[in-house]
């Protein structure tokens, strides 16, 4: 799948899902990818818009995108460690 | 041979950065303890800690006095949200009706259907999470002793020690919080 040039390696639904499981699936997700390769998320929570960040943050990942459409927030993290 | 100043700034520099490499390898640590045997009590220490061990930083929770409740197998699926004493319910409840039989139960059962409508993790599921993810639960033995919990009573995989060997995880922690 290709967005906006990036390839996503990998897909997470955290829809209807609240704190802390949006960021308890990234983690999972991410220790199952390897490094570089791009992850989608789409969460409802709105929690999620600061928590993603900071997890990314605390991670040392990259956060290359958001995006927010009808309430649902949408983010493309890219793993570096 | 004499140590010059210039040796001694290229020493100190040395070890500033060796100590500064030590300090930011070093996962972060944090400490809780978790002392109220109430459901809205539970939840708090364990949405925290899984969330920390997503965030690689190491946690234990030290469960202490009627927070054994939350580990003990015997009773942390039935937690139950206090209506006595409570203004902070969405329901205001004046203590007269609060303290009537059955309103502990229905309190609960507001909570745990509040809780299940935005799909918030159960206490058991929470605690599944925690030890999957290398969170620390740590049983304080003194309490068992006076509550009279055996260590079969607690959830498996469980910790049991003292003040000391918490406090001793405790003072290498970036936080450190009472539940």
């Amino acid at each position: 799948m290709k967005k906006d040039g990036h390839k996503i390696d990998q897909v997470i639904d955290c829809r209807k899902l609240s704190c802390p499981l949006p960021v308890l699936k990234v983690k999972n997700a991410i220790n199952q990818m390897e490094i570089g390769m791009i992850l989608e998320m789409i969460a409802t929570d709105p929690g999620s818009v600061k928590d993603i960040p900071a997890w990314v943050k605390q991670t040392g990942q990259e956060l290359m995108e958001t995006a927010h459409e009808d309430g649902h927030f949408m983010f493309l993290i890219k793993k570096l460690r | 041979m004499s140590v010059t100043d210039q040796d001694i700034k290229y020493i100190e520099k040395i070890v500033e950065e060796k100590v500064r490499k030590v300090l930011s390898e070093r996962k972060k640590r944090m400490a809780l303890i978790a002392s109220k045997g109430t459901l809205d009590m539970a939840y708090p220490p364990l949405i925290l800690a899984t969330t920390a061990a997503a965030m690689d930083i190491e946690c234990s929770i030290f469960f202490t006095f009627y927070g054994l409740d939350i580990i003990n197998k015997n009773k942390n699926k039935n937690l139950k949200v206090p209506s006595l004493a409570n203004p902070a319910m969405p329901i205001p409840l004046p203590n007269i009706i609060g303290a009537l039989p059955g309103m502990t139960s229905m309190a609960t059962m507001m909570m745990k259907s509040w809780m299940s409508k935005v799909n918030v993790p159960s206490i058991t599921e929470l605690l599944d999470i925690s030890k999957e993810t290398g969170v620390k639960l740590i049983a304080c033995q003194m309490t068992m002793d006076v509550m009279g919990i055996k260590k079969e009573d607690l959830i498996d995989g469980v910790e049991v020690c003292g003040a000391a060997g918490f406090l001793e995880f405790a003072a290498e922690a970036d936080i450190t919080l009472f539940v």
